[in-house]
């Protein structure tokens, strides 16, 4: 049985990574394949296409990529930096590969970290751990900087 | 932007289904009764990010209410004009939102075109009921001029006023 949530949130409610919602519509996906039975009613309709929607959306996220190991490694990797949980969820479902995509997921960086190179290692960190899609990674600037791409329309 | 939420409901199993395994029995139900419906939100897992959460949708289109921004399982959310980047205008010939970017050589204009992939910030939702009403505002309804306004039961309000924010085509790296 798998243990979900392994990024809990106080209260009701636990948060999911995409990781773990991929995993468990493909699964479920699979099972209804599997019983082969025909299921036509209005409800059973909803919950088809509201499942394809979002494993549509999240196969084409960085979650794609990754494992139950995947993710436990990058929790593990993501002590030292003392974020919070939903600083982690974001870097986590992301995968940022500049500096401006970490500051945006990750509040008050001037304060927390006060060398620019903690910045750089925390993005390092980010981009060895977690795969990235195989063509995108020839796109990617070694250094990670940005630049204003000065295309406004294709 | 999933969360998973424990409800506790009470379902009823037909006597036929008995002989079936209970779990299986439950759930059935539980899908037939909540699944893509209007109270959408309360499934298992929900869909529902946190306050600031940073998301990544495509452009479904402009109008003069903002830009319209769609994740394909979910479409209500909507990027106000004065979250954009500034200095934004509405072009209302193309119907489409554009940044006027500043550079030494002037105004370099940035278009929000449909079909576009966009980084956004989570800055508010909406829960809206919407519940039948009783006889009373049906008939207040029928005789007002206006034609009622279909509103999401849920919505979100987005923002792209930061640094790396908007379309991802204006952050890659060259």
């Amino acid at each position: 049985m798998r243990r979900w949530g392994l990024l809990r949130k106080d209260g009701n409610s636990v948060l999911l990574s995409n990781y773990e919602v991929f995993q468990l519509l493909t699964d479920l996906k699979e099972q209804r394949r599997e019983s082969g039975k025909n299921k036509h009613s209005a409800g059973q309709q909803n919950l088809n296409t509201i499942t394809y929607e979002t494993l549509k959306y999240l196969s084409k996220t960085p979650c794609r990529h990754q494992s139950p190991e995947i993710v436990r490694e990058f929790l593990t990797a993501m002590k030292s930096h003392k974020l919070t949980k939903a600083e982690k969820l974001q870097l986590l479902n992301h995968r940022p590969v500049t500096a401006v995509e970490i500051q945006l997921m990750v509040e008050e960086t001037e304060e927390r970290f006060t060398e620019e190179e903690q910045i750089e290692e925390l993005l390092h960190t980010v981009m060895s751990v977690l795969p990235a899609e195989p063509e995108a990674e020839q796109k990617t600037d070694a250094s990670g900087d940005v630049e204003m791409n000065e295309e406004g329309r294709a | 932007m999933f969360v998973l939420v424990e409800m506790v409901d009470t379902v009823r199993i037909p006597p036929w289904q008995f002989d079936r395994n209970l779990n299986d029995s439950i759930a059935e139900e539980l899908n037939k009764k909540l699944a893509n419906k209007v109270q959408v939100h309360f499934r298992y897992v929900v869909f529902h990010p946190f306050l600031d959460e940073i998301l990544i949708g495509k452009i479904k289109g402009c109008s003069s209410e903002g830009v319209h921004v769609s994740l394909g399982f979910f479409d209500d959310i909507l990027i106000p004009p004065e979250s954009l980047q500034q200095p934004a205008k509405f072009d209302e010939v193309e119907q489409v939102w554009v940044w006027e970017y500043e550079t030494e050589e002037g105004a370099h204009d940035l278009y929000m075109d449909t079909g576009e992939e966009i980084r956004f910030r989570v800055v508010d939702e909406s829960f809206v009921d919407t519940s039948p009403t009783g006889p009373r505002s049906a008939e207040a309804a029928a005789t007002s001029e206006e034609p009622p306004k279909k509103e999401a039961p849920y919505s979100l309000v987005g923002s792209i006023i930061e640094p790396g924010l908007g379309l991802l085509s204006w952050w890659t790296n060259s």
